[in-house]
């Protein structure tokens, strides 16, 4: 009996390592064969830098991966302020305003990208708009301004609903009571909105593709270019690793951060006894 | 009460949300000082006049005067009121020095600056930060949590929050403190500690408290004056002593203490009929008037057989600490009665009742009254928001339907019905309730239900806002969705207006 009790336990996290495993395996092999000057994946040519090198050099790589980031951090920030705002409002707002609006941000999230992708690229054709970093920004906002709703929304109904009121009550004004008040209840929610709308737009590739000016590449846009006709460049192992490097470090400090919160909480509540 | 010294006026408020008035002509006045409360069940509009004072709600029409100037339109932040919320509101990111300082920041103190020229003006300054220290800790002292100023709120129990959360309010030093419920979230023991206290900070700072609350005990044990409010009105504005003595009806002494209902008939002068005997009473109603008479249970005697006014038997014995509670059955009515003196179960005994304790008022209701039904064009009879197949024949005597639909009376006339206005009367022993829903003519909700000895009256509401008043024998919970069955045969028409006009 307690000898099964043991292969289950040793089943169950064989099974967790496994999964594990799958996941971070390519991942893996990807960094490995980053530190290797070998053109082609899976041939290991000693350690070098040389990728690394290379992937500076390289212009228009180097210009995609700026173009990355801007259009990652722009409509970051804008669909921050906007998810904000609208969750803000509609938890306010009257219920039979509520459903709808509920109703209608599930819709991106569940909706295949190619459709947003299309039905934008023809409105602006409609609309007789140049595509330009501007219709770019549009597509990245619907793609990622639900996300940043469905993240804040939650934080909004864990808040005591009085504590606007309360502050009014004390005298404060709607805008003090916004900011100095209900901002910081829901910021968590903003915070992991905004990572999630930054990752979304990072590795969006159908928007970007149908909506973005036609010198103005990406980095998906970029290889998905080179590898029409070409294999692809080595150097984007490189900054394969460094994306994923910059990602590590960013969700190991968030980790440690809400551990630090987590255990300053337990010992105020310990002292309290 | 008399008025003295108005700090507050509450002039024909009403507040209306979609089609249903949540507050309904709400008249009152406070006093400076005065520590009031609104009384009532949950959804009797308390809540929502005390946010309507503390600027949360706009009312629907109506004023709000505070020292005679209409605050009607002003924002929360712009009354000198501060608000202690139900589950305290307080913020979770500042600690408690900083949310009881919180209101400090806003407030402006004037100051006399003399010119050069020796003009003086008056200027506005914030408070300094020793200013704020020491309101702050005075604050904190009031509500005795001297050494807590830097804990976080969330490591506080649901005491020491409420605390805080009055500290809060208080530092303000609002004219007047309005508080929603606040010991609710307590257990017990703590709720009446907090009670004697917070009539001890009343007492002592001397600001006007007005306090809600559904626990008629609290109410008791607290107020200067109690608002009684039931279904969006006021039901009786009086001191403690007067609201549990001279209960203005019936809804009134059921809500406020333990209390014996029945409905009596009076015949004859201060002599009233209930539980099969005739009382002597001090109150004055017309003879043969239908009264609802109130007893409280420590006002019933029990008294060896054959020396009191009705024989009675004990069916019930509870003990309850500093007295015992009896159930006696006089006929089919239940009689309530609180003694310390014990007697034993399934003995008869007698009852008596001195005539000053016996309280006597107007029924609230008789018959279940449409002053709005009509007729339509297939003759079937329109109110309540349902159509009623009744016997419109019982408008005219002798009168009939013919077979094209038209009512025809004795003296040979013929009247084409549609849209003729009638009243229609349902007795309350004729309607019947049911849980189920497909039972009835009509759904709706119970929303009031009071015991009168043998049976309950309760009041159904429907989805259209009309109530229908029942006597029922059987037990219904508040709020319980019932079907309201009316027998057709049961619903008497009288003409409302002049049959005359319909004549074709």
């Amino acid at each position: 009996m307690v000898r099964w009790e043991r292969f289950k336990k040793i089943l169950a996290k064989t099974y967790i390592y496994l999964v594990l495993l799958l996941m971070y395996a390519p991942i893996l092999v990807l960094v490995v064969y980053s530190f290797t000057d070998s053109d082609q994946l899976g041939i290991w040519n000693g350690f070098s830098f040389k990728l690394y090198v290379d992937l500076f050099k390289n212009e228009s790589l180097m210009d995609a991966f700026g173009n990355t980031l801007l259009i990652a951090v722009v409509s970051g920030i804008v669909s921050t302020i906007l998810g904000t705002l609208g969750a803000i409002g509609v938890f306010y707002s009257e219920k039979r305003f509520r459903q709808p609006v509920e109703t209608m941000t599930q819709l991106p999230v569940v909706n295949a990208e190619i459709v947003m992708a299309l039905s934008l690229a023809i409105l602006f054709k409609v609309l007789n708009t140049r595509y330009s970093f501007l219709t770019l920004l549009v597509g990245h906002l619907v793609l990622t301004v639900a996300f940043v709703y469905l993240n804040v929304k939650p934080k909004l109904m864990q808040m005591d609903p009085f504590i606007y009121e309360a502050a009014l009550d004390l005298g404060a004004s709607p805008r003090y009571a916004l900011f100095k008040v209900v901002l910081p209840e829901i910021l968590p929610g903003i915070f992991s909105g905004f990572l999630i709308s930054l990752t979304l737009s990072l590795d969006d590739f159908v928007i970007t593709q149908y909506l973005k000016e036609p010198s103005f590449e990406t980095v998906s846009t970029y290889i998905q270019k080179i590898v029409a006709k070409h294999p692809i460049p080595p150097e984007v192992r490189a900054l394969s690793t460094i994306l994923f490097a910059i990602v590590l470090v960013f969700v190991l400090a968030i980790t440690f951060y809400n551990n630090n919160k987590a255990i300053k909480l337990l010992k105020a509540r310990r002292g309290r006894r | 009460m008399a008025k003295k010294d108005v700090i507050l006026e509450l002039i024909n408020v009403n507040k209306k949300y979609e089609d249903s008035y949540a507050v309904e002509n709400f008249n009152l006045y406070v006093n400076k000082g005065e520590f009031i409360t609104f009384l009532g069940p949950s959804g009797c509009g308390k809540t929502t006049t005390l946010r309507m004072i503390a600027g949360f709600e706009k009312p629907t029409s109506g004023q709000i005067l505070l020292n005679g100037k209409d605050i009607g339109s002003l924002p929360p932040y712009k009354r000198p009121l501060n608000t202690v919320f139900q589950r305290y509101a307080l913020f979770p990111h500042l600690d408690v020095y900083d949310n009881i300082a919180f209101g400090l920041k806003f407030k402006k103190v004037a100051y006399e600056v003399t010119k050069k020229d020796g003009t003086k003006v008056t200027k506005y300054r914030k408070f300094t930060r020793e200013e704020v220290d020491a309101k702050v800790t005075k604050a904190l002292k009031i509500v005795d949590l001297e050494a807590f100023e830097s804990r976080d709120v969330s490591t506080l129990s649901g005491g020491q929050q409420q605390r805080v959360a009055i500290a809060r309010a208080i530092v303000n030093e609002p004219e007047i403190l309005l508080l929603d419920e606040p010991l609710g979230a307590l257990d017990l023991k703590m709720r009446k500690e907090m009670q004697l206290e917070l009539k001890e900070m009343h007492r002592k700072l001397g600001i006007t408290f007005i306090y809600v609350t559904h626990d008629q005990e609290e109410a008791l044990t607290m107020s200067d004056m109690i608002v009684v409010m039931e279904d969006g009105q006021i039901q009786q504005i009086g001191t403690p002593l007067d609201i549990y003595n001279e209960p203005k009806n019936a809804f009134v002494a059921d809500f406020i203490g333990e209390s014996n209902i029945y409905v009596g008939t009076m015949i004859g002068n201060k002599k009233v009929r209930f539980l099969g005997t005739t009382w002597e009473c001090i109150d004055d109603f017309p003879v043969n008037q239908k009264v609802d008479v109130v007893v409280r249970p420590e006002d019933v005697i029990i008294k060896p057989l054959g020396e009191g006014a009705v024989k009675a038997k004990i069916v019930n014995k509870i003990f309850k600490g500093i007295h015992y509670q009896f159930t006696a059955m006089v006929g089919n009515n239940e009689v309530l009665i609180q003694t310390t003196a014990d007697h034993e179960v399934n003995t008869e005994v007698s009852l008596s009742i001195e005539p000053d304790l016996i309280q006597i008022m107007n029924r609230a209701y008789d018959a279940n009254i449409y002053q709005d039904a009509y007729i339509n064009k297939n003759n079937k009879v329109v109110f309540a928001g349902a159509t009623w197949d009744c016997d419109i024949t019982q408008l005219v005597n002798g009168s009939s339907v013919d077979e094209k639909g038209y009512f025809s009376t004795p003296d040979g006339k013929k009247y084409d019905l549609t849209d003729l206005d009638v009243i229609a009367t349902i007795d309350m022993k004729d309607i019947e309730i049911s849980d189920d829903l497909e039972d009835g003519n009509i759904t709706g909700q119970i929303i009031q239900m009071v015991w009168k000895g043998d049976h309950y009256q309760v009041i159904v509401r429907t989805e259209e806002e009309e109530d229908f008043v029942v006597d029922t024998e059987w037990t219904w919970n508040e709020l319980d969705t019932v079907s309201v069955k009316i027998p057709e045969s049961k619903i008497k028409l009288t003409l409302k207006e002049d049959i005359s006009k319909y004549e074709i």
